[in-house]
C-alpha cells in the first residue's frame, strides 16, 4: 500500500509525487514588471521617511523605490544592497509587516503598507540574476580579520570588510556557508538554493575565504584566531536548543524542530523526507511556526501548535501565525507539556492548561503524536567566549566585547532581536568599528 | 560610473541637474541645503532692482492638476520675483558661492527695461562671484503688468536690446530665460542670438487657470473672493517644452546657441530627454518643490546608469542625440506601415481599446462574445491609440509590416522606397518624385 496522510506513523511520501513543488514554492511569488510599476508608484516620498527608520539596516526605502518607479532597478538595488548586502535575503525573510511596512504612512493611513519588502526583492533579483555585482574592493590594508560563523552577521562583516581593504578568513562548523539562511529560514521564503547563490554572489567581492568544518572550540580557539589575525568578529549564532523538562522526553520522534527544518532545506527529495500522521510542535516562536507549517506541507494530517502562554504573547508575529492557521495548523495555547507516553516511540504528549501567570489549573490536555518537535528557544553554546550578559555575549557600542581586539554580532551577541536583517546590520556596523580600530 | 559632470557655457558644475530660479533657490538656507543634497548648480530666485522688494500675495499662491492618487502633475503659482531686499540675496550668495565653489551659481535678474537699471545691477551681481546670470523674460504675472518679464519676453526687439546691454556691461555669460507665452518661439530666440546671449533657457511658466471654484464662481487660487492666472508648470508642461527646446536646437539660425531645458523635469528620464533634443543641461523647480532636494539622488543614479547603458562616458555624448531625428511633418514616410498587435497574454479584457478605436477611430478592433480583443488588420491605420489609452504596458504593440507584404486596408503591397507629402501625387503642391 502507498503510504498517504493517514498512514500512522512517521513515513516518507504521503503526498502525490507532483504535489510537494506546489507546496514549498514562493510564500510571496515574484512581483512582475508590471506590478513592481504599480507597486512603486504607491510610494508618497515621505521626507524623513518612517520606513526607513523601521529597518534595522536603515535602507533608503523612498530613494529604492523611486528608482524603480523611474525605470532603474539595478540602481534600486545598489541602494539597497549598499546598506544591506543580505537585500535579497531580508527581502524573502523580513517580517515587514512588523518591521518597514508596519510604519509606512499607507499602512498607517489605509492599512494598506506600499509593498517594500516586495519591490526590496525585484530590484535586487533584476540585479543579481545578471550575476552583477556593484561593489568594489578599496586598496589593500594589510590588515587581517577573523570571522567565525558564516551566517548573515558573519558574512555581512565580512563583505564589509573587504569592501575596505582587509583580508578576511571565515570560519564555520557547518559543511556549507550561510547559517540560518541555508540551514534554517523556512523553505518556501528561499526556494530555489536562493540562500547558496546569495553567498557565492556577496564573495564576488573578493578577499574573502570561506573556511567550513572549522569550529571554534574544535581545533580553533579565541587565543590563536586572536594571535594570528588583527581583529576576530564572532557570529556563531545560537546552536544549543532548550529541553523541554518534560517527562518521557527522551522518546524516539521527539526531536529538534531546528534540526527538522535543517534537514528539510537540505533534503533533495523531498519525496524521500519522512514525516508524521500526528505532529505536535512545542513552542512560539519563528522556528515553531515554520516547523509545523512546513510539517503539514510535507503530508502531516494533524499538526498542533502548543505555546504555554497566549497568541499575544507569541515571538511569530499574527502574520505568521495566521499563515499557519490557512495552512490548516490548530494552536493550542496556554497548555506545558508535563510527559510524553508511548512505549520506546512517542504515542501521545500530555499538556497540562496554565492560567495567565503560568500556574498550572489541573486541566489536561493529551494529544495524538507520532513526532514531537520541540522549538522553545535556542542557546548561545561555547565555552571561553568573551563575557557574557544573560544568555548571550556582551556588546557594547558596534559590537565591542570584554575581550579587546573581539567583536561580536548577530543572534550571539546581547541586544538585537534575533532576525536576519539584525544580524546583517550588526555585521556591518561591527565591520566599521573594527575598520576604524585597525586604520586608527 | 558614467562621468556627470558638465560645462554650460563656460560653468562647471558636477552634474547637469541645476535648481531653476523659483522658491528652492530663494534663500541661502534653501541653497546650502540643495547643494548638500546633491544638486550640480542653482539659479537664484530673480532678483529685482534695489530698493522695496515687490510684496507677495500672503496666499494661497498656487493651485494644482492631480492624476491618480493625487500625484501632483501640474502646478500653477501667482509668486513674483524675490521679495527679499537686494542687499540680502547678494551678501547670501556670495557667502553660499564661496563655500561651495564648485558649484554653479547664477543669479536671475529683472529689472526695469532701461540701460541705467541693468548697467547698475550688474556690478553688484558679479561682485558675489556667481558664475552667470540668467535674463528673467518670463514672469508670466504681477512683473508683466509693470513692464519686465514676460511683457519684454513676448517683444523679441526688447531681448535683443537687454541682451545686448548685459553683454555690454559683464563679462558673465549671459542666459535668456524664454516665455512660452509667444506664438513662436524661434523670435525671441533668434532675438537674444542677436543680442549676443551665450544661451538660452526655457520654459518659463505657462498663462493658466488650473480651476474654478464652483461654489464661490472664481479663478484658483482664490484670494478674498478673486483670483487671477498664474503661472503653469510641472510634468503637465514638459512636452510644451520639449518641443520648444527641439524647435530652437534644430532651427539653423540657432542650432548652435546652447540650451538650459526647463520644464517638468522629475526624473532622470525627464532629463535626458530635454538633452537629447539639445538641452546641455536642465533646471528643476515643480519636482523639488513636491518632493523635495532629495530627487536629484534619483536622477544622478538614473542618467549615469543610463549612459552607462548606452556607453556613453560624458554628458555632452548625449547632448543632441535626438536632434536629427525631428523633422517636419512633411517628412515623415508615408510608405511606412504598421498594425497594432494585442499580447493575448497580456490582456485583461477591460475593453478600453475597443470603445477608443470603435467609438472615435477606425473600428478596427474586433470583440467576441467571450470578450477576446484582436485588430482588424483590414482598417487599422496603427494611428496608436489603443496604445495610449490600454491600462496594461506593452499589451498592445505596433508592429511594422515588412516590405514587399500586402497592406489589408489599402491592398498596396508595403513599398520599401521612402516617400514622403511633398512627392505625394495627392498633394496639388507636389514636386515629382526624382
Ligand atoms: C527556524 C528559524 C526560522 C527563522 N526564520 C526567520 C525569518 O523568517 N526571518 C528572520 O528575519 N529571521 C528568522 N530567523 C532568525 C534568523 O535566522 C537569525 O536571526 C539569523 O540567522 C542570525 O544570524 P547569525 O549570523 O547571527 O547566526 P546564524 O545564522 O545562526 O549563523 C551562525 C553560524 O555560525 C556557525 N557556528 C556556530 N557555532 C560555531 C562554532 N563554534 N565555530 C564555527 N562556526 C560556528 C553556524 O554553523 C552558522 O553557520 C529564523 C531562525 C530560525 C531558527
Ligand atoms: C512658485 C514659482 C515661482 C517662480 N519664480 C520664478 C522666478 O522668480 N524667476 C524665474 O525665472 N522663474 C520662476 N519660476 C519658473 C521656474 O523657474 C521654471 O521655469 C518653471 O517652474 C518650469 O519648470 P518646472 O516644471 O520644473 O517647475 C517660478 C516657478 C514657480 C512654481
Ligand atoms: S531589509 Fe527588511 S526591514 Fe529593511 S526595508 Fe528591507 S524588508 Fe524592510
Ligand atoms: S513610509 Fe511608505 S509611502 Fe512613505 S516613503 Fe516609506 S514606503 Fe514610501
Ligand atoms: S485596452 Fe489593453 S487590456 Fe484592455 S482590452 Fe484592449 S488590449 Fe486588452
Amino acid at each position: 500500500m502507498v503510504d498517504d496522510v493517514f498512514t500512522p506513523g512517521i513515513k516518507a511520501g504521503r503526498l502525490e509525487e507532483g504535489a510537494y513543488a506546489a507546496q514549498f514554492s514562493d510564500l510571496h511569488p515574484p512581483l512582475d514588471h508590471h506590478e513592481a510599476l504599480v507597486a512603486a508608484d504607491r510610494c508618497y516620498f515621505c521626507h524623513d521617511a518612517p520606513c526607513i527608520t523601521a529597518c534595522p539596516t536603515d535602507i533608503d526605502i523612498p530613494l529604492f523605490i523611486r528608482q524603480i518607479a523611474t525605470g532603474t532597478p539595478d540602481a534600486a538595488a545598489k541602494t539597497i544592497l549598499g546598506q544591506n548586502i543580505m537585500g535579497g535575503m531580508c527581502a524573502r525573510v523580513c517580517p515587514t509587516e512588523q518591521l518597514c511596512e508596519q510604519s509606512c504612512v499607507r499602512e498607517v493611513a489605509e492599512g494598506k503598507p506600499v509593498l517594500i519588502g516586495q519591490l526590496q526583492r525585484y530590484a535586487t533579483d533584476h540585479l543579481q540574476q545578471q550575476g552583477i555585482h556593484p561593489f568594489t574592493r578599496a586598496d589593500a590594508t594589510g590588515k587581517t580579520v577573523a570571522v567565525v560563523g558564516a551566517g548573515p552577521a558573519g558574512l555581512s562583516c565580512a563583505h564589509r570588510l573587504a569592501m575596505l581593504g582587509h583580508d578576511v578568513v571565515v570560519y564555520d562548523a557547518r559543511p556549507k556557508a550561510g547559517g540560518l539562511n541555508e540551514f534554517g529560514i523556512a523553505a518556501y521564503k528561499t526556494p530555489n538554493g536562493f540562500a547558496q547563490d546569495e553567498v557565492d554572489w556577496l564573495l564576488k567581492i573578493g578577499g574573502i575565504c570561506i573556511e567550513t568544518g572549522k569550529a571554534l572550540g574544535e581545533g580553533l580557539t579565541l587565543d590563536a584566531l586572536k594571535a594570528k589575525f588583527d581583529a576576530v568578529f564572532l557570529a556563531i549564532g545560537l546552536g544549543g536548543v532548550n529541553a523541554l523538562g518534560a517527562q518521557g522526553e527522551d522518546k524516539d520522534g521527539v526531536t529538534d524542530a531546528v534540526d527538522f527544518i535543517a534537514e528539510l532545506r537540505q533534503s533533495s527529495d523531498l519525496t524521500a523526507l519522512p514525516i508524521g500522521r500526528d505532529v505536535v510542535v512545542i513552542g512560539g516562536g519563528m522556528t515553531a511556526i515554520d516547523a509545523a507549517v512546513q510539517a503539514k506541507l510535507l503530508g502531516a494530517l494533524n499538526v498542533t501548535l502548543v505555546y504555554r502562554r497566549g497568541r499575544d504573547r507569541m515571538n511569530a508575529s499574527p502574520f505568521e501565525q495566521d499563515l499557519a492557521a490557512s495552512k490548516g495548523v490548530r494552536i493550542v495555547t496556554h497548555a506545558v507539556p508535563v510527559a510524553v507516553h508511548g512505549n520506546g516511540a512517542v504515542r501521545e504528549i500530555e499538556f497540562e492548561y496554565v492560567d495567565g501567570a503560568m500556574k498550572g489549573t489541573g486541566e489536561m490536555l493529551r494529544l495524538p503524536a507520532d513526532q514531537v518537535f520541540k522549538a522553545i528557544g535556542q542557546t548561545l553554546q561555547g565555552d571561553g567566549l568573551p563575557d557574557l550578559e544573560g544568555r548571550k555575549i556582551a556588546v557594547t557600542g558596534a559590537g565591542r566585547t570584554s575581550v579587546k581586539g573581539v567583536w561580536a554580532g548577530g543572534d550571539c551577541a546581547s541586544g538585537g532581536d534575533d532576525l536576519t536583517v539584525t544580524a546583517v546590520a550588526e555585521g556591518r556596523d561591527a565591520a566599521m568599528d573594527i575598520h576604524a580600530a585597525l586604520t586608527a | 560610473m558614467a562621468d556627470l559632470t558638465s560645462e554650460f557655457v563656460g560653468i562647471k558644475s558636477p552634474n547637469p541637474f541645476w535648481l531653476a530660479s523659483a522658491p528652492p533657490t530663494d534663500k541661502e538656507y534653501n541653497v546650502r541645503r540643495a547643494f548638500d543634497a546633491g544638486w550640480g548648480g542653482v539659479v537664484w530666485k530673480t532678483l529685482g532692482m534695489e530698493g522695496p522688494p515687490v510684496v507677495n500675495v500672503n496666499g494661497p499662491r498656487y493651485g494644482a492638476i492631480w492624476g491618480a492618487d493625487r500625484r501632483l502633475l501640474g502646478l500653477n503659482n501667482i509668486e513674483l520675483i524675490t521679495d527679499r531686499p537686494l542687499e540680502v540675496n547678494l551678501r547670501e550668495m556670495k557667502a553660499v558661492k564661496r563655500d561651495y565653489p564648485d558649484r554653479a551659481l547664477i543669479a536671475s535678474i529683472m529689472v526695469p527695461c532701461e540701460e541705467e537699471a541693468w548697467k547698475a545691477i550688474l556690478p553688484h551681481v558679479e561682485e558675489t562671484g556667481a558664475d552667470g546670470i540668467e535674463l528673467n523674460f518670463g514672469c508670466p504675472h504681477g512683473m508683466a503688468e509693470r513692464g519686465m518679464g514676460s511683457a519684454v519676453g513676448q517683444v523679441p526687439e526688447y531681448i535683443e536690446m537687454v541682451t545686448r546691454w548685459c553683454k555690454m556691461y559683464t563679462r558673465m555669460p549671459v542666459i535668456v530665460k524664454l516665455t512660452p507665452n509667444i506664438t513662436n518661439v524661434l523670435y525671441p530666440a533668434e532675438a537674444a542670438k542677436r543680442g549676443g546671449a551665450d544661451a538660452v533657457s526655457l520654459i518659463n511658466t505657462i498663462n493658466s487657470i488650473t480651476s474654478v471654484d464652483l461654489d464661490n464662481f472664481a479663478p484658483e487660487p482664490m484670494i478674498d473672493g478673486k483670483g487671477t492666472h498664474g503661472g503653469y508648470c510641472g510634468p503637465a508642461v514638459k512636452p510644451i517644452a520639449l518641443n520648444m527646446v527641439a524647435e530652437i536646437a534644430r532651427n539653423p539660425a540657432t542650432a548652435d546657441l546652447p540650451i538650459s531645458g526647463i520644464g517638468g523635469v522629475t526624473t532622470w528620464r525627464d532629463a535626458a530627454e530635454f538633452l537629447a533634443l539639445g538641452a546641455g543641461n536642465v533646471q528643476v523647480c515643480t519636482a523639488v518643490m513636491t518632493y523635495g532636494f532629495k530627487i536629484v539622488q534619483e536622477m544622478i543614479s538614473g542618467l549615469s546608469e543610463y549612459m552607462d547603458s548606452k556607453d556613453m562616458t560624458s554628458v555632452d555624448q548625449l547632448v543632441r542625440k535626438a536632434v536629427p531625428n525631428v523633422t517636419d511633418w512633411n517628412q515623415l514616410n508615408l510608405n511606412y506601415v504598421a498594425k497594432a498587435r494585442i499580447d493575448q497574454d497580456a490582456c485583461i479584457s477591460c475593453g478600453r481599446c475597443f470603445a477608443a478605436c470603435e467609438d472615435t477611430s477606425h473600428q478596427a478592433i474586433a470583440m467576441s462574445e467571450d470578450r477576446t480583443f484582436t485588430v482588424i488588420d483590414e482598417e487599422c491605420v496603427a494611428c496608436n491609440l489603443c496604445v495610449n489609452v490600454c491600462p496594461v504596458e506593452d499589451c498592445i504593440s505596433m508592429v511594422p509590416m515588412e516590405a514587399g507584404t500586402t497592406d489589408p486596408r489599402t491592398g498596396k503591397v508595403v513599398d520599401p522606397a521612402y516617400a514622403n507629402w511633398t512627392t505625394h501625387p495627392n498633394n496639388p503642391s507636389a514636386t515629382a518624385a526624382e
